[in-house]
């Protein structure tokens, strides 16, 4: 069975609008991405150096990182000569599937958290300055409120001018209580206060929003393992994700950011964040690939919806959707012969 | 991970060549893969990388880099000049309106630094030319983003224009500037939202803002971890609101900062201010040679070697290295050396220079004891000139005139003695080990435990 009829039942079984925000959300993303890919198939007839190279350099302007590109191109060379692929056609979709493939390697079940039946589930976020922790977190309350769960914040940035403000108006917002100290204060005993208010008020999700740091800064990547040790103390178990936010405009340096912080804080996912613009986030296939850390949602716009699970076949899918829909006719046209 | 730095990758490419002689216009090639390798890993966009290597190469083609010993530092040498030249002079002038209020404008995407930006250089505006700045909060969108301007108004002490978030950003600036002519205020600050480049209405907002207040200064403020997209967002914000410098934030952090190559390149600005910490005054002018060696990956390593070449006499050093062979290094040998150690500047500064250093946890807090190079200093100094080239004959009277006389105490007086009696040892050694293996450089066994 082909890897678009695949990725098509997979995707059949989902409601549909959640595709559509995909496919909305990486418009961008997708027209330069996939015009790019199209074109490229479209100039070579065969599949050859010069194509490799020019497909190289496309995904390393996505951001990809040279060695995981390098990896990429000497496992698509394998896959062409071993499926004999010597036109364009055929070529797309081993593309894809080789994206997917990297996506999905380490553990399973991206995109879903691991929520607790009984007692809050405690979710931290961490990463460097800028990259949207406190929307993100916003969006996410949202979301939870709006499957009828309830949530409680914790004003863990206490050191950015009018960061609590922020987390404030989102937990306005949405309708979410937060737990706030004034500033500067020990970011610690705002953590302490809200676990044992999240576990006092029986409250489903308390949502832990941390100042931004860069991950060389070892005082505060100390101050950080301490916030997620004292969450620890006063939950055994928590907090139950600790989700680095990243932003999709960032380069290579994304993954030292994603390995500093697993070491400090043992990151269990990624929110790749600014996925609306025209960065690619291709960094998240490095980092998938060499950290094994999986992407677990995506922030792909303004809105407050606009935060989805992340999901390595729509994803894909997005970046793919012209060229795929184009290759299932040519598929659909074959079909007698499949 | 492989973040070593270029040299090093040049180093293993040569190794390859090694035994072949002469370098040849297809070693060249192989080199500038690695050039190409290095500023793509640095995330310099890919079309600017194309560009640069074609230029280096030609150069390094048509050089001296074929017929040079030292082939791979010479490439390093096109390569880093080549960035620093194309990153611009060092430059921070500010135009200032002839008449004021001088209008700075601070744009840019979501969480690249604008609104700390924008508090830090109305700091250093008025610290350093004197100027009476007012902060404007144009950021109607982003919660809390007008609390944020205020807060850190509050900080400096500086007066901050608002009009809530209802209003029209264009209105808010247009206020602010009568404002700031109402209340004296010379430099008017506006923190814009942040927005993508893309985002048509929103870059519309920002042309209204231009056209309304016609801004003396647009300043495109970049995060300096940005990937390949940054030549692509310096391009339209440049297009659409006409930008007149850069600055480049959170470049505290470890990244390599080739998005400073990839803006300079697109857009011909100069970027003029880097931000290098969370305090309102960690703001500083931005250093296109410290640059292109960070996005090279290898530290300020260049600098350290000039410094090192202007300041050590080849002479001098030929001359010590007689006196470890026939064992006449005295004190006053050694006084000499530590000052030209000293010329080259605060030995924190130095070892953070080392490339791989930044990798280092902690090497922010290492503080080197200058003070006690200044007291081994004085202990020398305190020697008679007998003692100095015959330290045997220090007895423990004289100990004690020189610890009297340098203000520290016989104990100091005696490990330094005795770290020079081992340093001596070593030399013997050393000297013994290499003769007949023809000239090496000079160095100073047991210098680095001296100030620890």
């Amino acid at each position: 069975m082909s890897f678009f009829k695949k990725l098509k039942e997979k995707i059949s079984g989902k409601p549909d609008e959640t595709t559509e925000k995909y496919k909305d959300g990486l418009e961008k993303t997708r027209t330069s991405f996939t015009s790019k890919v199209n074109d490229l198939v479209a100039r070579y007839r065969k599949v050859d150096e010069d194509f490799f190279e020019e497909l190289e350099e496309l995904l390393l302007q996505a951001d990809v990182g040279f060695e995981t590109v390098m990896e990429l191109m000497d496992d698509l060379r394998f896959e062409v000569q071993r499926r004999n692929v010597k036109d364009t056609e055929g070529i797309q979709t081993a593309i894809s599937e080789k994206l997917v493939d990297i996506y999905r390697k380490g553990e399973d079940g991206e995109g879903s958290l691991n929520m607790q039946e009984e007692g809050p589930t405690v979710i931290l976020f961490v990463g460097v300055n800028g990259v949207g922790k406190t929307t993100t977190i916003g969006k996410l309350a949202h979301r939870f409120i709006s499957e009828g769960k309830s949530v409680m914040l914790a004003a863990g940035d206490t050191f950015r001018a009018g960061a609590i403000d922020q987390l404030q108006v989102w937990g306005d917002r949405v309708g979410a209580e937060v737990i706030r100290h004034a500033e500067n204060s020990d970011p610690a005993a705002v953590m302490y206060d809200a676990v044992r208010a999240a576990k006092n008020r029986k409250v489903d999700v308390l949502i832990c929003d941390t100042a931004g740091r860069l991950q060389n800064k070892v005082n505060l990547m100390n101050e950080l393992e301490k916030v997620h040790r004292v969450i620890g103390r006063e939950l055994p178990d928590a907090p139950h994700e600790t989700l680095l936010a990243l932003d999709a405009t960032t380069g290579q340096n994304a993954l030292i950011q994603a390995e500093t912080f697993k070491e400090a804080t043992n990151v269990t996912g990624i929110v790749l964040t600014k996925l609306d613009g025209t960065a690619k986030g291709g960094i998240v296939l490095a980092i998938r690939n060499k950290l094994g850390i999986p992407v677990k949602f995506v922030g792909l716009g303004e809105g407050m919806e606009d935060l989805q699970p992340f999901d390595a076949e729509r994803y894909v899918y997005g970046l793919f959707a012209e060229g795929l829909e184009q290759e299932a006719e040519i598929l659909g046209q074959e079909k007698g012969e499949d | 991970m492989a973040f070593e730095g270029l040299g090093e990758r040049l180093q293993q490419t040569l190794q390859k060549i090694k035994g072949k002689g002469k370098v040849t216009e297809a070693d060249v090639k192989e080199m500038m893969r690695e050039v190409r390798f290095a500023l793509i890993e640095a995330d310099v966009n890919l079309k600017v990388v194309k560009e640069f290597v074609k230029k280096v190469s030609e150069r390094a083609v048509g050089s001296d880099v074929m017929q040079s010993l030292t082939p791979g530092q010479q490439v390093v040498k096109i390569v880093r000049d080549e960035l620093a030249e194309l990153m611009g002079g060092e430059t921070e002038a500010i135009t200032f309106a002839k008449k004021p209020p001088t209008v700075i404008m601070m744009v840019g995407l979501q969480g690249a630094g604008k609104t700390t930006t924008t508090g830090k250089l109305a700091n250093l505006i008025r610290k350093k030319y004197n100027r009476k700045p007012l902060l404007a909060a144009a950021d109607v969108y982003r919660p809390a983003a007008i609390q944020q301007l205020e807060t850190i108004g509050k900080q400096l002490g500086m007066p901050v224009f608002q009009l809530g978030t209802e209003a029209d950003p264009v209105d808010i600036a247009k206020q602010a500037v009568a404002k700031a002519k109402e209340d004296h205020n010379d430099v008017v600050f506006i923190d814009t939202a942040g927005r993508l480049q893309i985002d048509e209405d929103l870059m519309q907002e920002l042309r209204n803002i231009h056209d309304a207040v016609k801004p003396d200064e647009v300043y495109l403020v970049v995060d300096a971890m940005t990937g390949q997209v940054a030549a692509n967002v310096a391009e339209t914000f440049d297009q659409q609101v006409g930008v007149t410098g850069v600055v480049l934030t959170k470049l505290d952090g470890d990244t390599r900062g080739g998005a400073a190559l990839s803006i300079r390149s697109v857009t011909g600005k100069p970027i003029k201010f880097a931000g290098m910490g969370e305090k309102l005054d960690a703001l500083e002018p931005f250093h296109p040679e410290r640059m292109a060696s960070r996005i090279l990956g290898m530290g300020d390593v260049m600098s350290l070697i000039e410094k090192a070449q202007t300041n050590v006499d080849e002479e001098k050093a030929k001359e010590l290295e007689q006196k470890f062979r026939d064992q006449s290094f005295t004190f006053d040998d050694f006084l000499e050396q530590l000052e030209q150690v000293k010329k080259m500047g605060p030995l924190d500064e130095i070892l953070k220079m080392l490339p791989g250093a930044g990798k280092i946890k902690g090497i922010d807090n290492v503080k080197v004891d200058e003070k006690q190079m200044d007291r081994v200093e004085a202990v020398i100094k305190s020697m008679t000139i007998a003692e100095k080239s015959k330290p045997e004959i220090i007895n423990s009277s004289r100990k004690k005139r020189i610890a009297r006389g340098s203000g520290t105490s016989i104990q100091e007086v005696n490990r330094l003695l005795k770290q020079f009696d081992e340093m001596r040892k070593m030399m013997k050694q050393m000297s013994n080990m290499q003769q007949g293996k023809g000239k090496r450089k000079m160095k100073m066994p047991g210098l680095d435990s001296l100030f620890k």
